[in-house]
């Protein structure tokens, strides 16, 4: 598979998307906006309540080409940060109090420069969150030693893993992916990832494999842990239940298999506000392989840059702006805020 | 094209209090208690419901309930095993009236 950037495919034109989000041709024209829900609810003006994590996309670059990406990341997107951005990152951070800084990608530890940065972070005595897609720590050998470097900075890992059993891994996220990321599983337990009084942090992803909404985290992460146990003897913390939003890679199956308006429909009729008052904007900054700032990741993708034409930069890293801007809405937050609500550390309400 | 089923009807199952408010308000507030977790899990109630709206035979409940046991966290095994416990009552309470058959048959013969 190929993302969409590469196969020509027009969602990967962020316009696009954004027109698609908003029917203006569409049947669906009639769902109402993001903004006048939040508005009913009370929940204007959109600002942030604090700024505790900074979230860095190193790079689009991925050993997988997930179906549901919502980087359209995959082996041909080459946009990768540089040392340079990597710096930039350092000093904003060095001159603010953010505790938590949240490596992504693509596959953050395909960036060259992936190891000095987390050191240098670990330095500055941040904790640092790496989203390990698993199947990278047994993609080359070059990169078998992941476990123990993550051990050694006490990073603390997020993997995504679908569903304990291969079918519903493999359609999402590839075929093979699920005995990899069993094998790499296994690798993370081995070096004490998961095991109780390590103090080293195993938390798993959990997204649907298909239109349909995550299953309550609760009961979910008990099966989760046995089941992972029973058939592998496979430990971890805790399991994060995420909605898919619908943009990039996620919105191109909805469209194609011609789930979009009834999965629209039913992330606005379950908009919940109490959710909507813990959407992952409302403490983090997300910055881009380049160096510019959002309000999230999701917003990344779809270039919605943050609300400060002037210093949307990180080398222009403000704090008190940032803790003070609007945060840029549009018809794919809805995905954050249906049913228990979703951020990326799962449910919010 | 008509036909007597509508997929977008489901969503209008709420419509039905508009011809008696008083008894659709007390079913649909049975129907909710029903499906909550309690001695038996939410998903245990959905895989139940799943089957028996097999055999029922009603498109619009096995629509709900196919999204929802996936919703609850439910897998295509376990769902189509649901469907064979419905499956096997109904083939087994044909055949055990077999005995019922055989008894008259046997009343009748000689
Ligand atoms: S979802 Fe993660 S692992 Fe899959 S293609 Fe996207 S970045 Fe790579
Ligand atoms: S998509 Fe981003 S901006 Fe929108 S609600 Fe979710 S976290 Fe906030």
């Amino acid at each position: 598979m190929k993302s969409l950037q590469a196969s020509h495919n027009q969602l990967s034109d962020t316009f696009i998307q954004l027109r698609v989000l908003n029917s203006a041709d569409e049947s669906i024209a009639a769902l109402p906006k993001f903004h006048k829900k939040l508005e009913s609810a009370g929940l204007l003006p959109f600002k942030p309540a604090t700024l505790d994590t900074l979230q860095i996309n190193v790079g689009k670059m991925c050993n997988q080409t997930c179906k549901h990406c919502h980087v359209d990341a995959g082996p041909d997107r080459k946009e990768i940060m540089t040392r340079y951005t990597m710096q930039q990152c350092l000093d904003a951070l060095a001159k603010s109090n953010i505790s938590t800084v949240d490596l992504t990608g693509g596959a953050p530890e395909m960036n060259p420069d992936f190891e000095w940065f987390v050191e240098e972070i670990r330095k500055l005595g941040r904790k640092v969150i790496v989203r390990c897609n698993l199947t990278i720590i047994v993609a080359n050998k070059r990169y078998n030693n992941l476990p123990k470097f993550f051990k050694k900075n006490q990073v603390e890992v997020v993997s995504s893993l679908p569903y304990y059993t291969s079918h519903k891994t493999d359609s999402q996220r590839g075929d093979g992916v699920f005995d990899d990321s069993i094998t790499a599983l296994k690798m993370l337990n081995e070096v004490g990832y998961g095991i109780q009084g390590s103090g080293l942090t195993l938390n798993l992803v959990y997204n649907p494999s298909g239109a349909f909404f995550p299953p309550p985290q609760e009961g979910l992460q008990t099966e989760f842990k046995h089941q992972l146990l029973e058939r592998f003897g496979i430990v971890f913390n805790e399991l994060f239940a995420i909605t898919n939003l619908p943009i990039s890679r996620f919105l191109d199956y909805l469209m194609v298999s011609g789930n979009y308006d009834s999965y629209m429909e039913k992330l606005v009729n379950t908009f919940n506000p109490v959710a909507a008052q813990n959407v992952m904007c409302k403490s983090m900054i997300s910055v881009g392989w380049d160096g510019y700032l959002y309000d999230c990741d999701f917003n990344q993708m779809l270039d919605l840059k943050i609300n400060k034409p002037n210093s949307n930069h990180i080398a222009d890293f403000n704090i008190q702006q940032l803790i003070n801007r609007n945060i840029i809405i549009n018809q794919h937050c809805f995905g954050c805020t249906a049913g228990a609500g979703s951020s990326c550390g799962g449910e919010i309400a | 094209m008509n036909t007597y089923y509508n997929p977008e009807d489901l969503k209008k199952f709420g419509n039905i209090s508009e011809y008696q408010p008083e008894l659709a308000k007390k079913f649909f507030d049975y129907y909710g208690e029903v499906f909550k977790d309690g001695a038996l899990t939410a998903r245990e109630k959905s895989l139940i419901a799943l089957a028996v709206a097999h055999t029922v035979q009603c498109p619009y409940c096995i629509d709900a309930y196919s999204t929802d046991c996936l919703e609850k966290g439910s897998n295509e095994e376990q769902m189509m095993e649901a469907l064979h416990v419905a499956a096997a009552i109904r083939g087994g309470s044909s055949l055990v009236h077999g005995v019922q058959m055989m008894n008259k048959v046997k009343e009748l013969s000689m």
